[in-house]
């Protein structure tokens, strides 16, 4: 069963004054994903990722279309004792101290008082916050407070998470421990929906991602897939800082950085290339096939999406 | 009571307090009391009926104030600071969520209620030495001072569903004002005729029927209050309360919160 299968959501809001002008916010969205993921929504600001979210949590109503959670229909309100949710730069209510507001929440979620005691402090401990557990929100930094916003959502043992950009507000350290709670969630067997726009968060972490700009869904796979694209290529790196000129005479471009030289040539000129490094008495390091980024991919989708988009305006005009 | 509207009532409650609201006790006290020993010095035998009317009359403000201005805030503030998110992202219905406010705020407003009503009776008991049968009254003007407080908490929160604070603090206190005259307004459609009398009449009977709730004049001069009047200002109150409640639930419930 899947965790999330989105059917045909859709988003067009009402604008101007008199709300008579259409703006579309989200396409009909089709999307499915699988227990046990963690899946990356990704896209640039204001591409419909939190829109999405929030649909699917009940915080703003689909023009059309549907989705179900956990194999229910998504506007069951039951689901949600199964469900977390981190919205998007979390604010709460400040003049709670950390474990009130936790204790609310439980007691929201219907967590049972002998539970939820020692739910608080799990997640307290968790998130790194049990020192300033009794301090009021109002005197939480901006990354204090993201890690309490994780602390809520993960707080009632959900299945199913969602993360609406995780990372942000965190300093290098806490986007480590956040990538390691995630990971300890996928192991515990809990899907985590998260969206982002940093990249090198959804590839470390991502086991399928989806790429979605100005409210259209551009690409979704394994990231395994995504990136295994080898172009042809492949890179070479020797230790030294000259390139020799049997190498260049390969058609390699290369790139010298500190003691080493970074070459990348056809596939096909790899065994010349290995062998005009041993005549030379070069020390070889490494052979590894060229491989598309999640970043190029990115990149190529957004390329994508701009030329399509420039292409109807043309037409229209 | 389902127990999601319990919790959310009390945080409701919880956020009142800590946010000072209950401070306005302080200021409450200080009128009462100074009232009360600078009217024992002026007033020849009528020291009780001005402490009564200028007593409830305070509770009746303070609270109307304290309704107005946290009633307006209940909703639009969570949807403007996000706080919402978290809650309804639960297993929370809206509808809870607009029940379980207004209790809160009703809860905030009762506890503070009774504060200030144990300041009107010691004012009064320190300018009539002692207590009287009538003095029982003031507990039915004290009730009814309450069950105007409920249709005011509704009707900010029903503001509050669909507009910003600073309308919803217009209507709500417009209403107000114009409630303290609905009897006057009932007189007016009477005597009009034809198709403005039908559109007099049922302003008149829209706006909530403040002047039914105020007894403290007649509390005052120690008048007798009928049984009657009380069980029909309780089904008028109610009646009224649930109707703005549903109405914010029905707007509410249809809202997106971008």
């Amino acid at each position: 069963m899947p965790a999330i299968e989105i059917l045909g959501l859709e988003k067009t809001y009402m604008v101007g004054f008199w709300r008579k002008r259409p703006k579309l916010a989200l396409q009909p969205l089709h999307l499915t994903v699988e227990e046990g993921e963690i899946f990356g929504f990704l896209g640039p600001n204001g591409a419909g990722k939190t829109t999405t979210l929030k649909m699917l949590m009940g915080l703003v109503f689909p023009t059309s279309g549907t989705a179900r959670i956990l194999g229910h229909e998504w506007t069951d309100p039951e689901v949600k004792a199964q469900t977390g949710f981190l919205p998007e730069q979390p604010y709460f209510y400040d003049y709670l101290t950390a474990h009130e507001l936790l204790n609310y929440y439980g007691q929201l979620s219907g967590v049972p008082g002998k539970d939820r005691k020692r739910r608080i402090d799990e997640v307290l401990q968790r998130v790194g916050l049990t020192d300033v557990k009794g301090v009021q929100l109002r005197k939480f930094s901006k990354g204090m407070l993201q890690r309490a916003g994780i602390a809520q959502a993960i707080l009632h043992n959900p299945k199913l998470v969602f993360f609406d950009e995780p990372m942000s507000g965190l300093d290098p350290l806490g986007r480590r421990e956040v990538r390691d709670l995630m990971e300890q969630l996928k192991q515990e067997g809990k899907t985590v929906f998260f969206s982002t726009h940093i990249l090198s968060d959804a590839e470390a972490l991502c086991d399928r991602v989806a790429i979605i700009n100005k409210g259209e869904l551009r690409g979704v796979g394994a990231v395994e897939d995504l990136t295994s694209t080898v172009q042809g290529k492949v890179e070479v790196v020797w230790q030294g800082v000259q390139v020799p000129a049997s190498m260049k005479a390969l058609g390699a471009e290369c790139h010298v950085t500190g003691d080493t030289v970074r070459a990348v040539l056809p596939e096909t000129q790899q065994d010349a290339a290995i062998d005009a490094l041993r005549r030379e008495r070069i020390r070889l390091i490494a052979i590894t096939p060229l491989r598309t980024s999640l970043e190029a991919y990115f990149v190529e989708k957004m390329q994508q999406s701009q030329s399509a988009a420039a292409t109807t305006v043309g037409t229209t005009k | 009571m389902n127990a999601r509207i319990v919790h959310i009532a009390s945080n409701t409650f919880r956020e009142a307090v800590r946010d000072r609201v209950l401070y306005n006790l302080i200021a409450f006290a200080l009128l009462i009391s100074g009232a009360a020993i600078f009217v024992g010095q002026i007033s020849i035998d009528i020291e009780r009926l001005v402490v009564v009317n200028l007593g409830l009359t305070a509770v009746s403000l303070f609270g109307v104030v304290i309704a107005i201005f946290i009633g307006i805030g209940l909703v639009s503030k969570e949807i403007d600071k996000r706080t919402l998110y978290t809650v309804l992202s639960r297993p929370v219905r809206r509808w809870e969520f607009i029940v379980g406010k207004f209790f809160g705020l009703a809860g905030t407003l009762i506890v503070n209620t009774f504060f200030m009503a144990i300041g009107v009776f010691a004012a009064l008991l320190y300018v009539a030495h002692k207590f009287t049968g009538a003095d029982t009254l003031i507990l039915i003007a004290l009730y009814f001072i309450i069950l105007e407080f409920l249709i005011i908490c509704s009707l900010a929160l029903l503001f509050s569903s669909f507009s910003s604070p600073l309308l919803s603090a217009v209507f709500a206190f417009s209403l107000f004002v114009i409630g303290c005259f609905a009897d006057d307004l009932r007189g007016f459609a009477a005597l009009t005729h034809g198709f403005t009398r039908w559109i007099a009449t049922g302003a008149a009977y829209l706006v909530p029927n403040f002047s039914a709730l105020n007894v403290i004049s007649a509390v005052a001069h120690q008048q007798p209050l009928s049984g009657q009047l009380i069980v029909q200002n309780t089904l008028y109150a109610l009646f009224y309360t649930a109707m703005a409640l549903s109405g914010a639930v029905l707007i509410f419930e249809r809202r997106n919160l971008k």
